[in-house]
């Protein structure tokens, strides 16, 4: 179902994955999370913008396990668990957070 | 279920060989090959790549897709490291038919004769030819 944002009409996926990652802006990021009834705050952006560069660095989305792992190294160990993650995407961190991020829904993920 | 429950009940540990013998672009055969290798990764198996023929084309630095209409996918490779599979081997023949080096990877990887890929391949439990 396409989203409008901003004006602009943006295609996305059976799933609501955005369909061009190129297309991506932050204000999609707000709309897809109030659907889900999330509020981003500081930490899912935090999150969503660790995606967006390990996307354009590696041209994949992390598994959840691998993501957990990367924000540890990069964030510190009391943002690098599932626990705080799950918190903050309570659909399955690499899940939403992907989704949010404009990203194709991880490998493996189904 | 605790986690080292669940470790038990994951049972056995196999030995997985991918062997990679086709250009990247073309066909579909690469592509899928690593998205097998990175959905494999969570079972936590032991996997060795193997690139052989026109596969050592994949790891290749340098790729651009602009014209082709793929995504170049060769930064994946870098990936692999942090799904612990660490184990990158490039059959030296082919490599040295290409013209091409170690230094020409996107990855370290482990260059191996004809003879090594042969104990290698005996040495495994699985192995998946793409």
């Amino acid at each position: 179902m396409p989203i409008e944002v901003n004006g602009k009409t943006f295609e996305t996926d059976e799933e609501g994955y955005l369909a061009n990652l190129n297309e991506w802006e932050p204000d999609l990021a707000t709309v897809m999370a109030k659907e889900d009834d999330c509020e981003l705050t500081d930490n899912h952006w935090e999150v969503i913008n660790f995606l967006r560069e390990y996307y354009d660095e590696y041209q994949i989305a992390p598994a959840v396990r691998v993501l957990t792992k990367a924000i540890g190294k990069k964030l510190g160990k009391d943002k690098g668990n599932s626990k705080y993650l799950y918190e903050l995407f309570p659909y399955g961190p690499a899940k939403q957070a992907c989704k949010y991020a404009g990203l194709p829904k991880p490998t493996g993920c189904v | 279920m605790n986690e080292d429950e669940m470790m038990e009940e994951g049972g056995t540990i196999k030995k997985f060989l991918y062997v990679n013998r086709r250009a990247p672009y073309g066909s579909v055969y690469a592509l899928e090959s690593l998205e097998v290798v990175l959905i494999g990764a969570a079972f936590e198996q032991d996997v060795s790549m193997a690139f052989v023929d026109d596969g050592v084309y994949q790891l290749k630095k340098g790729q651009d897709t602009k014209d082709v209409d793929m995504k170049n996918f060769s930064p994946t490779y870098r990936a692999l490291e942090m799904y612990d599979v660490e184990k990158l081997y490039v059959d030296k023949a082919s490599m040295d038919a290409r013209g091409l080096t170690e230094e020409d990877f996107v990855v370290p990887v482990e260059v191996l004769s004809t003879e090594q890929l042969a104990e290698l391949m005996e040495d495994q439990e699985v192995i998946l030819s793409f």
